[in-house]
């Protein structure tokens, strides 16, 4: 037999040192004990014999798809939603449960539909709950970003694979400071979300259209990959990604017969607005990660949501069901004289871009929002390389460029982040935690550790079953 | 007037492995004002010895707790103690992560990610036994062989790791494998041998040992030694790896003989090897060890006259001084090597008799090694029993190995020599090892001489004195 000329080493430090002592080639595996009470249930997911091949379709399906903005048009028609009904970011809650920032955006959302006069009216409606139902936008092939609300009369973005047409939605980005998303209900807020449904959507639909007729969609997995070469991660920063969705809109807006006043007005939102794009970049991700969804017997996660009580994870292994733990607060800084007081727990389903393998696991691309997000460019590279460890593979496609072009790590795999015990990094903004506040800072987070385990015991009771 | 002070303190979610643990303890026992030191994790085994020790270790913890025990001349000295306490676990970290040679990047945490990079490998897992399978599923699904040295891996995950490496023509070698040399080089316990004409497959990691010494004594070479796991050629596993490893050595064309090294298997088993065994074009000589059957040097003996070689006169070394048994005593067998253990209880049952009250204890066992790290590389437990048995007036004669190669102890006999030197019974040792070990055939051989004990290239051979010096003293 010939000589080994490279030993993987895990464990005893001793033995990997005999290896080097005799001049061969030897990688020393940091091992250290997995989470604790795991090691009986990860020993029967890796004696799963579904589990491997499972892993490869399902990465295989998410790197596959690739994503289109084929429409802008009001959720009542894309997704069936009637008056009363209402999405929200994250697992299931009941309205008693609800954090403040959703709250707050429930409220605005009811008074936007003419429920109720005032926000404040929204309160007792929602106790009764006799007219309204609450529902993940998971739920509907949606993803809200911070508290997610969606109400019939808002214009979504829809996205498809044009490989599959498998479609998924987003509600269009409001902005930042005093919005709906982080449970500010204010006349101005109810003011801009008129001036949303009234102006801004009718003018993207007709230039959506028009792109998509003409020359062919506008191709959102390209600008991601192009956004990710040019400083952003396409959660906490989009600026790239903006400018060229309007790069491909702009001709289609001046051109659509609308009133000049009215299209200088939405070319002016739309590039005012540094997270335009982060409202493309989740219903990206969704339509890739759904496409992983329902593979037995895979451990991969395909979607991280926060409904600012809960944190959820679901699983492409364990069909739909939720693995939820308390939401955590994030570290970051404050705008203003907020301070970590003020800050909800987190919210929001725009960690289905870190479940993507972008935002935080992307961070060393973005050196420009370390800052923001409380670390230094060497941590940035360390947290990308770090999640590297927790994931299943790379997506060729979405490069970093200061990591020698290695692809973003993907697939984030339940097993690995109970045997390292390292969490998915994620980037995001904080709600005020009393309703009606907007935001008060942005910052990192983990998922609660133990949702993990919770999940690994899914997967370990189906595996032998 | 100063009085010692016992300090326990436990650290949870600390974690290193027990080798390194061995050496942190090690470097805070040589500290000014230290009486003695372990720092352990809390297992049942590492408390047991902590209690024996006379410290006590708070009722909650857990295996995952780090203790750092430390027994002082005087109080003054626990401060400098317990930073040399944290600075040995810096300095044994450092030396675990600074080594890797990738330069800034933090080392990978899983098997799975140290092969993302390099495919090509050859995988060793050394972690506790229950998530040893965890990583050795991530080696063949990298489509590498692996060697599994833990213990203490249930027998249902390595039927799910040897069927899995069946399907995709991988070799799993072990669980509870401690010895291996793959084409020249060796992994875990291994000796230096020159490559040679025979291959061995060996489901004993010390009967591997002995045969790799006294092949190398007699001058033949061994090429590949593919470890399988003591519980390979039992009645559930059947030879999965055998097999395998049977079919590379075949179809290796340095291989002119094939021996298989095994504890005693199931007898239907044995069949199916021996009908295996001859559709192979490498003719295979099984040595396998148990009741009326050769014993391991035996076996050398016959694979040296299968190939045609000379059986030379096996080394014996005697001290000047020569001890007197107790009469009426029992022969105590302190052994590091499992197979070193049962080979010596087989002849002492065939010569002596069953149920004399002698006594073969394996501290290589897996009652032994749960957190703490193999006898060979952690001596502490053998010499507390040594001590012991010595102090014992029932016990007539001493009976050690000393296993030398690649993974042990760099000095075993450094330590071993007072321990022999202090007990007034007759001590044979048995050590197995070659002139190219790290630790120097020739030089462990004369320490433990001129400490007393006569001193056996051979563990039969060894084994059948210590009978002879027991009878003598009737």
């Amino acid at each position: 037999m010939t000589t080994p000329t490279h030993v993987v080493s895990t464990g005893a430090d001793l033995f990997a040192d005999a290896v080097a002592a005799q001049a061969v080639d030897v990688t020393r595996v940091d091992w250290r004990p997995p989470m604790a009470g795991t090691e009986a249930d990860l020993a029967t997911v890796a004696a799963d014999p579904r589990r491997r091949d499972a892993n490869e379709r399902a990465l295989a399906a998410m790197l596959g798809v690739t994503a289109t903005l084929v429409d802008v048009a009001p959720a009542s028609e894309v997704l069936g939603l009637g008056r009363g009904e209402f999405l929200h970011a994250g697992p299931p809650i009941d309205w008693a449960r609800t954090s403040g920032p959703l709250r707050g955006a429930l409220m605005a959302g009811a008074a936007l539909e003419g429920l109720v006069e005032d926000p404040e009216d929204a309160v007792a409606l929602f106790e009764s709950g006799s007219s309204v139902s609450l529902e993940p936008c998971h739920g509907r092939r949606t993803v809200g970003p911070m508290a997610g609300v969606v109400t019939p009369s808002m214009w979504m973005f829809v996205l498809e694979d044009p490989a599959t047409g498998a479609r998924t939605h987003c509600s269009l980005n409001e902005g930042l400071g005093k919005v709906l998303r982080y449970g500010a209900y204010s006349p101005e807020v109810l003011t801009r979300l008129g001036w949303m449904r009234d102006v801004l959507g009718p003018l993207l639909q007709r230039a959506v259209r028009t792109v998509r007729d003409s020359t062919g969609p506008v191709d959102v997995t390209g600008i991601l990959t192009q956004m990710l070469q040019m400083g952003d991660e396409a959660h906490n920063r989009n600026r790239a990604g903006t400018l060229m969705l309007l790069r491909d809109l702009a001709p289609a807006l001046v051109t659509s017969g609308g009133d000049a006043t009215d299209v200088a007005e939405v070319l002016r939102f739309v590039g005012g607005n540094d997270h335009f794009f982060l409202n493309l970049a989740m219903p990206a991700c969704k339509l890739a990660l759904d496409a992983a969804r329902g593979t037995p017997g895979s451990t991969m996660v395909v979607a991280m949501a926060r409904n600012g009580t809960d944190f959820g994870i679901q699983v492409a292994g364990t069909g739909d069901e939720w693995f939820t733990g308390p939401a955590q607060v994030a570290d970051g800084l404050y705008l203003g004289s907020y301070g970590p007081d003020d800050a909800n727990p987190d919210i929001g389903d725009s960690a289905i871009t870190e479940t993507a393998g972008i935002g935080g696991f992307a961070m060393a691309t973005a050196p420009a929002i370390v800052r923001l997000v409380g670390g230094s460019v060497p941590d940035a590279l360390a947290t990308t390389r770090r999640m590297h460890e927790i994931t299943l593979g790379e997506n060729p496609r979405w490069t970093v460029p200061v990591l020698e072009f290695q692809g973003v790590p993907s697939g984030i795999d339940v097993t690995r982040v109970c045997r390292t015990g390292i969490l998915p990094q994620i980037n995001t903004g904080m709600a005020g935690r009393v309703a009606g506040t907007g935001q008060v800072g942005a910052g990192l987070v983990t998922p609660p550790a133990e949702i993990f385990p919770k999940a690994l015991a899914r997967l370990a009771e189906l595996a032998r079953s | 007037m100063t009085t010692p002070l016992s300090h326990v303190e436990l650290r949870p979610g600390a974690y290193a492995d027990s080798v390194t643990l061995l050496q942190v303890s090690r470097a805070v026992q040589g500290l000014d004002g230290v009486l003695a030191a372990q720092v352990a994790m809390a297992t049942g085994l590492n408390v047991e010895v902590l209690t024996e020790m006379g410290f006590e270790v708070p009722a909650h913890a857990t295996t995952n707790d780090l203790v750092v025990a430390l027994r002082l001349a005087d109080g003054d000295a626990l401060e400098a103690a317990l930073a040399g306490v944290d600075r040995a676990l810096v300095d044994a970290n450092r030396r675990t992560t600074g080594t890797g040679g990738s330069g800034e990047l933090a080392p990978p945490r899983t098997t799975a990610t140290a092969l993302r990079g390099a495919p090509e490998g050859l995988v060793l897992v050394s972690v506790p036994g229950a998530s040893a399978f965890v990583e050795a599923m991530d080696a063949l699904d990298a489509g590498c062989d692996v060697m599994v040295f833990s213990d203490n891996v249930p027998l249902e995950q390595e039927l799910v790791l040897k069927r899995t490496a069946a399907e995709r023509g991988l070799l799993v070698m072990g669980p509870d494998c401690g010895t291996a040399v793959v084409g020249g080089l060796g992994l875990g316990f291994a000796n230096t041998v020159s490559p040679g004409p025979v291959g061995l497959v060996a489901a004993s990691g010390t009967g591997a040992q002995q045969l790799l010494a006294l092949l190398d004594h007699a001058g033949v070479g061994v090429s590949s030694a593919l470890g399988v796991g003591g519980r390979d050629l039992s009645a559930e596993v059947r030879g999965a790896s055998t097999r395998e490893a049977l079919r590379r050595l075949d179809a290796d064309p340095a291989v002119e003989l094939v021996v298989v090294v095994s504890k005693p298997p199931a007898d239907d088993v044995a069949d199916e090897l021996t009908s295996y065994a001859a559709t192979l074009g490498t003719p295979v000589e099984l040595a396998l060890l148990g009741a009326g059957r050769p014993d391991l040097t035996a076996a050398a003996e016959a694979v040296l006259a299968r190939l045609g070689r000379e059986v030379p006169t096996w080394p014996v070394c005697a001290p000047s001084e020569e001890r007197t048994a107790t009469p009426g005593g029992v022969l105590r067998g302190l052994f590091v090597g499992g197979t070193l253990a049962s080979e010596a209880a087989l002849l002492a049952r065939e010569a002596l008799g069953e149920d004399a009250g002698h006594t073969f204890v394996d501290f290589g066992d897996d009652a032994y090694t749960a957190g703490r790290a193999h006898p060979m590389i952690d001596p502490t437990l053998r010499l507390e029993h040594l001590t012991r048995a010595g102090a014992d007036p029932t016990t007539g004669v001493l009976l050690l190995d000393v296993v030398l190669g690649h993974g042990s102890e760099p000095d075993p006999a450094a330590l071993l020599a007072p321990a022999i030197a202090a007990v007034p019974q007759p001590v044979v040792v048995a050590v197995v090892g070659t002139d190219a070990d790290p630790q120097g055939l020739e030089r462990q051989v004369r320490a433990l001489v001129a400490a007393g004990a006569e001193v056996h290239l051979s563990n039969a051979h060894a084994t059948r004195r210590a009978i002879e010096l027991l009878e003598a003293a009737r």
